[in-house]
């Protein structure tokens, strides 16, 4: 997984609630057996005025000109900025990749779904959560000013605005310590290997219909 | 000190480890996979030289690509026209080999989409701990298993640890209570409860469903409930261990049997949230004021019953639901104040993870009986959960009832649902679908899907609009458009 530090970039407003993983990323593109090249179909159907196939050539298809992520102001985000409940839906990780493969490093809204801030740290996208009214604020100035960026800085748990604003955010520590790492998960547990061994144990111990070799004999 | 909820003892029993930060490291007793969230999963195992740590722990079969007409059914992975889908079939079947995983591959009589295969062979037990690289695997908890959804990420490190890292959840309680009304169903009751609570009303939770009318329902029913916890943002649903748990689980391939069932079913009946246990939030319902739903929205959450209407953004509470209300009123081409009976279908579908097996395809079948689909409708479709679904339901002849009423009999998997193979909806066309999700494009792009009951699916196909399926016989039947 890559390492996140600190990003400072420029923000992208998508101002909708519950966009959903079938938005973030449709169906048909789940059909990939790679985690790369999800970007070019990152919202797709917001994205684009035609319906979106695996293996097209993007470059040649018509985009939808008032979605904020084709506008001339918005290219080259790394900061997107949303409304509540983010990423709700289907477990699909194809989220977060088109995420990051699109060139986002950071997503900032009041609130997320479950399953997709699981999947986000997994793949060292980070999650801001900051309370409604400063997203708010947030999309006010954004949409005020072009070129707006913002500093974040996971280590000290702060989001910078151009004029020196200070938000603190909650991240939980082990996350936390895995994304500035950059750590991989299963290298990690599999340092617990005894521990798991004898719980193995002791579970088909108490419970051997739990496993099947057990439970058929 | 307050007894523990049925999700504190599923938790407990399975925690390997707890970190200071309370990050745990959690058990997993079966995984479940698929053809479309696991492939990556493998892939990482492969780059790092790592083994599956505990083989009969997996189960898969593939489901979400798989085409479901005859024709290209009877031909194996071969007949998969989509070569795209066709690659991703063919390497969950050869990652299932290549590591010795049981799968059920495309023609086995018990392929099937896996929430429906899992209890269907007993591969989900009370008191286990359930993962599958998609939402959908709160189903499960309707046999008092602490199951949810998961990333692909995570997905490999079930497979190379056979753990999951994880944080407690908070408990939530829905109770509904009292009987519900001829024609109301399992899906309405969820339906119901996601308009209630919203669709991040359980985000952080696992919620319990409890109360008389969860008890009465069926083990299909509940898998109904429990499927869709995660429409309402939960990733867990769970309903506690009773006699309709155990009567259902007897006899099932994956079961225990001999003496070990008897000290199985003495172990489940403890999968219940203590009288004393106390839950962080509680939600409560009347089973006798749901009537029939469907959705009108682009969101589970935009849910009304049948005598409803559309409603007007003009009286939404804030100005990010009003938002959401314009947009999705503009996405589904409907006006404000429509009466939900005057919204025309063009397609039906049965099927899915909510609502394809036998009991869902017997109500649907009694409503469509000595019927005809509207001549309105251009495809009403009826997609069993499983081979083994579709066995039952032409042993009983329910398919001579649809395909009489004008309705296609298909071959098992998730079609539909979300139009991963060939079975979608055209821009534009609405749906009366027994799946779980209105999402926009979620059933094809630009198409209009309305989330119902398998009953209620019926009863719009012969009408062709929306009808109360309790009053289907005092409709007149739509004419020629």
């Amino acid at each position: 997984m890559n390492k996140f530090e600190r990003t400072e970039g420029l923000v992208a407003p998508l101002d909708r609630a519950n966009v959903d993983t079938d938005l973030i990323i449709p169906k048909q593109f789940l059909k990939s057996i790679k985690r790369t090249g999800f970007g070019v179909n990152l919202f797709d159907e917001l994205r684009y005025l035609d319906e979106g196939q695996p293996g097209q050539d993007c470059s040649q298809r018509p985009v939808n000109p008032d979605f904020v992520l084709n506008q001339a102001r918005y290219q080259g985000a790394s900061i997107l900025l949303t409304r509540r409940n983010f990423g709700c839906g289907s477990s699909r990780e194809h989220a977060p990749w088109a995420l990051e493969d699109f060139g986002f490093r950071v997503v900032i809204a009041p609130s997320f779904a479950d399953i997709f801030y699981n999947n986000a740290f997994k793949n060292g996208l980070l999650l801001v959560t900051l309370g409604e009214e400063t997203i708010d604020r947030l999309f006010a100035e954004v949409e005020a000013s072009e070129g707006y960026r913002l500093d974040v800085d996971l280590e000290n748990q702060r989001v910078i605005t151009p004029s020196g604003e200070i938000f603190e955010f909650e991240v939980d520590g082990f996350r936390k310590h895995c994304l500035l790492e950059g750590l991989d998960d299963i290298g990690l547990t599999l340092k617990d290997e005894d521990a798991i061994r004898a719980f193995e144990q002791r579970h088909r111990a108490a419970r051997p219909w739990l496993f099947r070799d057990s439970a058929q004999a | 000190m307050a007894g523990q909820t049925l999700y504190d003892k599923l938790w407990s029993q399975h925690l390997v480890k707890e970190r200071d930060d309370g990050t745990a490291l959690i058990y997993i007793d079966r995984q479940l996979l698929h053809e479309v969230t696991s492939p990556q999963a493998f892939e990482g195992l492969r780059l790092a030289g790592r083994k599956p740590w505990r083989l009969d722990a997996n189960l898969a079969t593939p489901d979400h690509n798989v085409p479901t007409t005859l024709k290209e059914r009877a031909e194996g992975n071969a007949g998969i026209k989509d070569p795209v889908s066709l690659i991703q079939v063919q390497t969950l079947d050869d990652n299932c080999v290549e590591f010795g995983i049981e799968e059920f591959k495309i023609n086995d009589p018990r392929q099937g989409i896996v929430h429906v295969v899992g209890p269907e062979q007993g591969a989900t037990l009370p008191g286990m701990t359930v993962v599958c690289g998609d939402s959908h695997t709160a189903t499960h908890g309707a046999f008092a298993a602490l199951a949810h959804g998961i990333g692909t990420s995570e997905v490999e490190h079930v497979l190379a640890t056979q753990c999951l890292l994880a944080q407690k959840m908070k408990n939530m309680q829905v109770r509904v209570e009292g009987k519900l009304g001829a024609g109301v169903t399992a899906k309405d009751v969820v339906l119901a409860i996601i308009g209630k609570i919203g669709t991040a009303g359980g985000t952080g939770y696992a919620i319990e469903f409890a109360g008389s009318a969860i008890r009465d329902l069926s083990m299909e029913g509940r898998m109904t409930v429990c499927n869709m916890a995660i429409e309402a943002g939960a990733r867990v649903g769970l309903i506690a261990v009773d006699e309709t748990t155990i009567d259902y689980l007897g006899n099932r391939p994956f079961a225990p049997s001999g003496e070990l069932w008897g000290a199985a079913v003495a172990d489940w009946r403890n999968l219940v949230s203590d009288s004393d246990a106390v839950f962080d939030k509680v939600v409560e319902l009347d089973a006798a004021e749901i009537e029939p739903q469907v959705s009108w929205g682009t969101s589970p959450e935009m849910v009304t019953g049948i005598s409803g209407e559309v409603p007007d953004p003009a009286e939404a509470g804030d100005d990010t639901v009003r938002r959401g209300y314009t947009r999705a009123l503009e996405y589904m081409g409907l006006k404000p104040r429509q009466k939900i009976t005057d919204i025309r279908l063009d397609k039906v579908f049965i099927g899915s993870c909510t609502n394809s097996r036998i009991e869902d395809l017997r109500e649907a079948a009694k409503v469509a009986r000595g019927k005809k689909v509207a001549d309105s409708i251009q495809l009403a479709m009826v997609v069993p959960g499983s081979g083994l679904v579709k066995r039952q339901a032409e042993a009983e002849g329910l398919d001579k009832i649809f395909i009489e009423a004008g309705f296609e009999w298909r071959e098992p998997g998730c079609s539909m649902c979300l139009a991963m193979n060939a079975d979608k909806l055209g821009a534009g066309e609405h749906c009366a679908s027994t799946s779980n999700r209105n999402f926009e494009g979620r059933q094809g792009y630009g198409g209009r899907t309305h989330l119902v009951s398998p009953a209620m699916a019926a009863a719009a196909a012969i009408a062709g609009h929306f009808v109360d399926v309790r009053r289907l016989d005092d409709q007149p039947v739509a004419e020629e458009a």
